[in-house]
């Protein structure tokens, strides 16, 4: 493969099997870099091709993730955007504050309402969205007809692709105060339902947009999982008298569990994230009360607002429990002896 | 065996296995009310909204606002919105960012995906944990946006296309299909005498159909769907996309502007015309989408799974 190049790997083999030979393991320092320099070379000039094609990636996340992260530490300055020409230049003539945004977040009532509402979204989709997509994907594997089972599989997929301005657009439509639903009431005499404006039920209303833009597009996994299941298992079963409901519970449910875990610790690990463009397109309609999640907040207590040093140490808390929760998530994981997202770090 | 669902008898080859019992009649007519009701649940509102945009005042005054079914067909409100206005600059804002973004993001991710294909290449280690990282953490939004805005890309189209422009699930998929594709093939082009990117472009591309028209159709889909962005970054009106168009008709209840009021032609009612846009907005995802669907399976699992 890499012939013209074995005289320099051939080197650095050798020299690094030397290094590695005595058990001890202190390794000469020397004979290692200089053996270290030489690859280095000689792998630029054979990887330079691959290193090329990886950079206009690498830019782009530099600039638009990695900066941005760093830029997190403006959480800790009294940010003031209108110092300087540009961004950088009130960064630097900022000043720093440390925990001062911190503490007036934790004393700010509408950071933990919107704390609450997050977490409170978090648990109601876990139990009212999360197996939808489970049990759809078992009728759809159920069906006989694998013409039936594709096309409503193109169908049931549709709204995934569709954004949330469409989503909630299409709820408005069908069950706004303009809506079908409230002009057919209207229409019987009765007094139409508020669905797209009532705070109470707010939690409803963003659960079951939420499942019709995702429950179809959710069962692909599970599809994929369940055609992976050996059907003797099934027959076996059958053989041995288990009927429908046993062989669902101990051959189905057993082959997705690994997929299912896998979802779980996702959804877990985002336990803070609930979705953003969903909760401010309806933040006018219900009010801050009840659609205040973290994610508008941060929007609405930075950008919006112009306050970014605050809004900033509100977004930090949020990614700092964020990381801890998707380690602590896979951790339990592994605990339970499946694979997670990563198997070693 | 008479397995009918939705009153659709089954292809002959999908049989029962023998060892499995009949099917109840009420486990028979739960799933077929599950499912019935989902497909229904998202083919009636597209119809309903399809239909409005079709007809006459009349049909709309005599139905009070939405029409279910169709009393002739009435295109006045597609025509005022093509005359011009707010709608059409912003499907044309939408188009240029959908078809430049979803070529430049392709593009990144398709080298991204090669570069980082080889295990024991120069560095590979360390760019594969620096391009997956950015999967467990999010750029935060205030510094993102004050990053955008301080590199100039203010109320340019640049500020939608760039940022979303490398998707580290779409580069996982895609690097996981290409280590998919046998080895013998690659190396034998490079005994061959090409270079990585000729082996990219004449043996790796063409073996990568399914999965390149996947994640095109992602990214295609993301720029079609920017709203969120164009709040942060886009303050001119006439730069908006079409979903930040959408969202102030239907949404925060402006009432739709077009340049219309041509001679002699009655305005259509406001009803039509705000369905006429959501028609607008959904249709170039319902038309590419279906062809590309069969390959979601193969392109993505594939990918993912050995991601």
């Amino acid at each position: 493969m890499h012939t013209r190049h074995a005289p320099a790997e051939a080197g650095t083999e050798a020299s690094r099997s030397r290094g590695a030979s005595p058990p001890t393991t202190v390794d000469p320092p020397r004979a290692r870099r200089a053996g270290r320099r030489v690859s280095l070379r000689a792998r630029l000039r054979r990887d330079w091709q691959l290193l090329a094609m990886v950079a206009p990636g690498f830019v782009i996340l530099l600039v638009f993730s990695y900066v941005p992260i760093l830029g997190n530490v403006i959480a800790f300055q009294d940010y003031n955007p209108y110092l300087g020409d540009n961004p950088l230049e009130a960064f630097l003539q900022s000043n720093w504050i440390g925990f001062g945004q911190f503490q007036l977040l934790f004393e700010d009532p509408a950071f933990w309402d919107a704390f609450r509402n997050t977490l409170a979204i978090t648990a109601f989709q876990l139990v009212f969205f999360f197996p939808l997509p489970i049990v759809l994907a078992v009728a759809l594997h159920n069906l006989l007809s694998s013409r039936l089972r594709g096309l409503i599989q193109t169908v049931v997929y549709l709204p995934h692709f569709f954004s949330w301005v469409l989503v909630v657009s299409f709820f408005v439509a069908m069950f706004g105060g303009a809506g079908l639903l409230a002009q057919t009431m209207r229409e019987a005499g009765m007094e139409p339902w508020q669905i797209m404006t009532n705070p109470d039920t707010f939690i409803i209303l963003v659960t079951a947009e939420a499942v019709w833009k995702d429950v179809g597009w959710g069962t692909i996994i599970f599809l994929a999982a369940l055609s992976t299941i050996d059907q003797n298992l099934r027959e076996a079963a059958a053989a041995d008298g288990a009927g429908r409901w046993r062989r669902l519970w101990h051959i189905t449910l057993p082959g997705l569990r690994p997929v299912i875990v896998l979802l779980l610790i996702l959804r877990l690990g985002d336990a803070l994230s609930v979705g953003f463009e969903q909760f401010l397109l309806q933040r006018e309609a219900v009010g801050r009360q009840a659609s205040e999640v973290l994610d508008t907040f941060v929007y609405h207590f930075s950008i919006a607002t112009g306050n970014y040093g605050y809004g900033s140490a509100a977004g930090l808390f949020k990614a700092v429990i964020g990381l801890c929760l998707i380690l602590a998530a896979n951790k339990v994981a592994h605990m339970l002896g499946e694979r997670g997202i990563y198997s070693r770090s | 065996m008479t397995t009918t669902i939705a009153g659709k008898p089954p292809r002959p080859r999908a049989r029962r296995p023998v060892w499995e019992e009949r099917p109840t009649p009420i486990g028979q007519a739960g799933k077929a009310l599950l499912l019935g009701l989902l497909v229904l649940s998202v083919l009636f509102p597209l119809w309903v909204i399809l239909v409005t945009s079709l007809s006459s005042r009349e049909t709309i005054a005599n139905a009070g606002g939405l029409v279910v079914i169709p009393r002739g067909i009435d295109t006045s409100a597609y025509e005022v919105i093509f005359a011009g206005g707010a709608v059409t600059r912003a499907l044309w804002i939408s188009t240029l960012v959908t078809v430049i973004g979803t070529v430049i993001a392709l593009t990144v991710t398709v080298l991204a995906a090669y570069g980082l294909s080889r295990p024991r290449s120069l560095g590979y280690r360390w760019l594969l944990a620096y391009f997956l990282l950015p999967f467990l953490i999010y750029p935060p939004l205030v510094p993102k946006y004050l990053v955008v805005t301080g590199l100039g890309l203010k109320d340019t189209i640049w500020a939608l296309i760039l940022p979303p422009a490398i998707s580290v699930f779409n580069l996982v998929v895609v690097r996981g299909f290409f280590q998919g594709i046998p080895q013998e093939l690659l190396d034998s082009a490079r005994i061959d005498g090409a270079n990585d990117f000729r082996t990219l472009a004449r043996i790796v591309l063409p073996l990568s159909r399914a999965v390149i028209a996947v994640v095109g159709l992602f990214y295609a889909v993301t720029y079609w769907n920017v709203w969120f962005d164009a709040v942060l970054f886009i303050d001119r009106n006439d730069m908006y996309p079409i979903q930040r168009v959408l969202q102030s008709y239907l949404l925060a209840g402006q009432a739709p502007k077009t340049s219309g009021g041509a001679s002699g032609i009655t305005m259509p009612p406001t009803e039509a015309i705000k369905m006429a846009v959501v028609v607008l907005t959904v249709a170039p995802i319902v038309a590419v989408y279906p062809f590309i669907q069969r390959h979601f399976v193969k392109g993505i699992l594939i990918g993912a799974i050995k991601g």
